[in-house]
């Protein structure tokens, strides 16, 4: 590991002024720790902001909630206002990483998190995301848990966090610090697809801080949270969703909310298939469609072509789920 | 290099180091407390799980300097005097170890494990307090691998701590 300077920082404000370039904020440090240790990440200052005063999870007037950018990922999956009303945001912390990692880790920083692509974590190989211009391996090698939709030539990266995909369902409102002020940022909207500068994971700029996420009020219907992974625990997504469901008297679906999780460069709100599914007649028939209708996007490679299907299956499987 | 103020065991310590210094590494190299284990030094495997403030992390992904002002609780601490820790004992009566190498990771995460409570992803209603039974102890303790396979046992272990299951029946139970 190369040698840095460590400070910690008393305030936001502080925090973004100590931020220079070849600065890094080090909150939980679960995936920069190790990312250090591996090469990739060689920050010369680690700004500490793990112990910043955004640790409180708290309602708005509008009936929504505030969760403060420190707040642990066992405190929010723990958290009763969080399971009863928002519980696909609950389950979708629950489900991610081990019980000392969720302990450790940050809101903020999750949603800052690395890929885990096994190339962009080995020092020794090209990566166009860790080492721009030197090329993506990836496509022609091993791809078998990469992206089936929103790639580019430059990179097949996914995202691996669940928290991002319930809060990209719940369009969640990212509030960030830095040197030009404040600013909120709208889920979907703060990751970006890779394009020709994979480097870039998400908008915000050099020192930009995430402070707070705040939630509107929960959008009626049932809702959950659903993993497909090669072991049973403690493994990052295949496929993930996050969905809600909401069906009148009639059985038309009034309000439905589908985001993927493990297909993209960014937690995949599935816009497509919500669309054609509300208005429509609930059951077997608008389920397929709507799933055909966002998987029609998919460009899938030659080793995850199987994602298409288990990201199908998830959808219909998953609404019938929540279907009364 | 960077100063810092850890309580370790109940014992204060002032320490200069290294930036890059991970909460394990000083824990074993500085302050010659080798119970905690380095297995993988990614997070991986929970061989060095130890208590910050009383909850169960992976030291080997902290670094020392961002513990400035905690208290550490490592295997050595847990009974805090002479004698073991109700889990420790359990461990012993229920054989929950072949190689004993993960063991003091596995101690203080069933340690911090049962007093964090609420669901877990695999509890079917988020609003209940699940009762600890084997499956929900499994996912709980998913940050603790075992390379030798004593899981049956170390479960088992689990259930005596946590008074969900008698003592001797469960022994009997798994012989």
């Amino acid at each position: 590991m190369r040698p840095f300077d460590y400070v910690r920082a008393g305030d936001g404000r502080q925090a973004v002024g100590l931020h220079e370039p070849g600065t890094m904020y080090l909150a939980g440090g679960t995936n920069l720790v190790d990312l250090m240790r591996l090469g990739v990440a060689e920050p010369d200052r680690l700004v500490d902001v793990g112990r910043l005063p955004y640790d409180r999870i708290e309602p708005v007037p509008d009936g929504g909630v505030r969760i403060g950018a420190t707040v642990r990922n066992s405190d929010l999956g723990a958290h009763p206002d969080i399971r009863r009303r928002y519980p696909m945001l609950a389950r979708a912390v629950l489900s991610g990483a081990s019980g000392q990692v969720r302990n450790m880790a940050t809101v903020g920083g999750n949603l800052l998190q690395r890929t885990r692509c096994g190339y962009f974590q080995d020092v020794s190989k090209p990566c166009n995301k860790r080492a721009p211009g030197t090329g993506c391996p990836a496509i022609p090698g091993e791809h078998h848990n990469l992206a089936i939709v929103g790639h580019s030539d430059s990179c097949v990266a996914t995202h691996p966090s669940d928290m991002a995909v319930a809060l990209t369902a719940l369009d969640a409102r990212v509030h960030v610090t830095g040197t030009g002020g404040d600013r909120v940022v709208p889920m979907p909207g703060l990751h970006r697809l890779p394009g020709t500068d994979p480097q870039r994971d998400t908008v915000l700029e050099p020192g930009e801080l995430i402070t707070t996420v705040e939630l509107p009020a929960p959008p009626v219907g049932r809702s959950t949270y659903r993993k497909v992974r090669e072991r049973a625990s403690f493994a990052f997504a295949l496929v993930s969703i996050a969905a809600l469901l909401d069906i009148d008297s009639d059985g038309i679906v009034r309000e439905c909310r589908l985001a993927l999780g493990g297909v993209a460069h960014v937690p995949w709100r599935a816009a497509r298939a919500e669309d054609a599914l509300i208005g429509s007649v609930a059951g077997e028939e608008a389920y397929a469609a709507a799933a055909d209708a966002e998987l029609a996007l998919a460009r899938p490679l030659p080793r995850n072509a199987y994602k298409v299907a288990l990201a199908r299956n998830l959808i219909t499987s998953t609404l019938r789920e929540l279907a009364p | 290099m960077a100063f810092l103020t850890v309580q370790v065991n109940d014992v204060e310590h002032h320490l200069d180091l290294d930036t890059r210094t991970s909460l394990l590494d000083l824990l074993r190299e500085r302050l010659r407390l080798t119970g905690s284990k380095k297995g993988c030094d990614h997070g991986q495997c929970g061989s060095c799980t130890v208590l910050v403030d009383g909850r169960r992390v992976n030291s080997c992904l902290l670094l020392a300097v961002a513990c400035d002002g905690s208290q550490v609780t490592t295997v050595e601490g847990l009974a805090g005097g002479d004698g073991l820790h109700p889990v420790q004992e359990a461990f012993i009566e229920q054989d929950a170890f072949q190689c004993g190498y993960c063991t003091p990771g596995q101690l203080c995460s069933v340690v911090g494990m049962l007093d964090e409570g609420g669901p877990s992803a695999i509890t079917e209603d988020l609003s209940t307090e699940p009762v600890l039974d084997a499956a929900e102890i499994r996912e709980r303790m998913s940050g603790n691998l075992c390379r030798c396979g004593a899981y049956v046992n170390i479960v088992a272990a689990i259930e005596q701590a946590a008074g969900v299951a008698a003592p001797v029946a469960q022994a009997e139970a798994v012989r």
